[in-house]
């Protein structure tokens, strides 16, 4: 991924940090202290355009490294101690502002149960629905360039759970992820075809070229995966967080393949949202009842971290929903700097 | 017959052994009686599961196929069949029995 521009001085100390040889002294203790005095003073992490882009970097070490940075910051005691605190800011806000529904029977009926009942109530506003009856050409661009930021590396953050679950659990993820990469076929990975819907739009497909497009809360939506997934500790959260993704997809998808259609764009533009709508009606189930109902019953203490992994990936996402909308509503660009689009 | 010359003759008859399949072989390596490679072994091959007021989602070496045996566009090796008659894209699932309430039997 190419360099980002720098959003505030905690980005900006960790990029210049970056840009130097990995080095075990100097310079890095000043990026913690840089960090605690942001966290405190942030008003709302979420939304926080220099912390949310700090902790995209610091997990972009762990995915496809960042052009010009030394691999070997990836694993650097400061940046890690730097990630965690920014990490157990946002958990924390996150398990103030979700709310969880009352929690069901841990057993695999009762999960999947739940679960669909918690993602079929979303009262949230609707992007799909406004994508199929409303959107301009302009927005829906605007819309792939907001979605490529995790669509482009589609299903990587959930697989990093793979080695923390064992059994029914672990099939389930392996079998689902597997269908996420394609099924050995690497044009049918979920990440290529939504490559293929960039170009077909006209955009740049490159992973990250758009990062410096893109407002804090989208960082903030693919951050929540990066941190659930990558904390053996949130292997409940993660797990909740693949199944809502599941849930929410298939009927979502199929409003978005009839907006790109409305507009004109053939049939290879809209066959990542086609794929999904078949794709997650398969995975939904699986996701479910043995991924998430056979996690809690083989650990019936992450009950609790199922729900909260589902209902955080609805809280996140419903934000960065109202944001686009919202700007799309008053008239204006949701990205930050709209030139990117036209480019 | 060893267990090698075994796992050959299936996998040329298009059937897929697993461990389970493996199994049922004694261990001087004939075959359980009943068993033949004319006859797919015992054990879990392809199981349809009947998901509650879902789709059924089937699982293992099969072919979905029109009256006439043409294979049906397949793009995916496990794949979730409509039960409840609103997908657009049958014989697939695509959720839509969430959107009209589609209720299966109580299961047992």
């Amino acid at each position: 991924m190419k360099q980002p521009e720098p959003r505030g001085p905690v980005s900006s100390l960790l990029l210049e940090t970056l840009s130097g040889p990995e080095q075990r002294t100097s310079g890095s203790r000043e990026l913690i202290a840089a960090v605690d005095e942001a966290v405190a003073a942030t008003p709302d992490l979420a939304f926080d355009e220099d912390l949310q882009l700090t902790l995209f970097c610091l997990f972009e070490l762990h995915y496809g490294g960042i052009d010009g940075v030394d691999d070997s910051w990836e694993w650097h005691p400061d940046l890690i101690s730097e990630r965690r605190r920014l990490e157990q800011a946002y958990e924390s806000q996150l398990r103030s502002a979700v709310s969880l529904p009352a929690l069901p029977a841990p057993t695999s009926a009762g999960v999947a149960a739940g679960l669909f009942q918690l993602t079929g109530d979303d009262g949230g506003p609707s992007m799909s629905r406004y994508v199929a009856k409303t959107a301009s050409e302009e927005q829906v661009r605007e819309f792939l360039i907001q979605k490529s930021i995790y669509t482009l590396k589609e299903a990587d953050p959930h697989t990093w759970a793979i080695p923390r679950l064992t059994g029914r659990a672990k099939a389930a993820m392996v079998e689902i992820q597997a269908d996420e990469y394609g099924g050995g076929v690497p044009e049918r990975m979920h990440s290529a075809l939504f490559a293929q819907s960039m170009r077909g739009a006209g955009l740049d497909d490159g992973y990250g070229n758009y990062l410096d497009a893109v407002p804090a809360i989208t960082l903030a939506s693919s951050n929540l995966m990066s941190m659930f997934g990558l904390n053996r500790r949130l292997r409940g959260a993660i797990v909740g967080h693949l199944a809502s993704y599941e849930m929410t997809s298939s009927q979502a998808n199929r409003l978005y393949a009839r907006g790109f259609r409305r507009l004109g764009y053939d049939d290879a533009t809209a066959a990542y949202f086609d794929e999904h709508v078949e794709a997650d009606a398969v995975h939904e189930q699986i996701a479910g009842r043995d991924l998430a109902g056979g996690l809690v019953e083989a650990e019936p203490a992450l009950l609790e971290d199922v729900f909260f992994g589902a209902a955080a990936a609805m809280t996140v996402d419903t934000w960065m929903t109202e944001h686009i909308l919202g700007a799309w509503t008053a008239g204006s660009s949701s990205l930050r700097t709209s030139s990117t689009v036209s480019a | 017959m060893d267990r090698r010359q075994l796992v050959v003759a299936y996998v040329v008859d298009g059937v897929r052994m697993s461990a389970t399949q493996r199994d049922a072989y004694d261990d001087d390596g004939s075959p359980d009686s009943g068993a033949s490679p004319s006859r797919p072994l015992s054990g879990p091959r392809q199981t349809i599961v009947a998901f509650p007021d879902g789709p059924l989602l089937v699982r293992g070496d099969f072919d979905i196929v029109d009256p006439d045996g043409k294979p049906l566009r397949r793009s995916r090796k496990t794949v979730a069949l409509c039960r409840c008659g609103a997908s657009v894209l049958k014989p697939y699932c695509d959720g839509s029995h969430k959107l009209i309430g589609f209720k299966t039997e109580p299961e047992s």
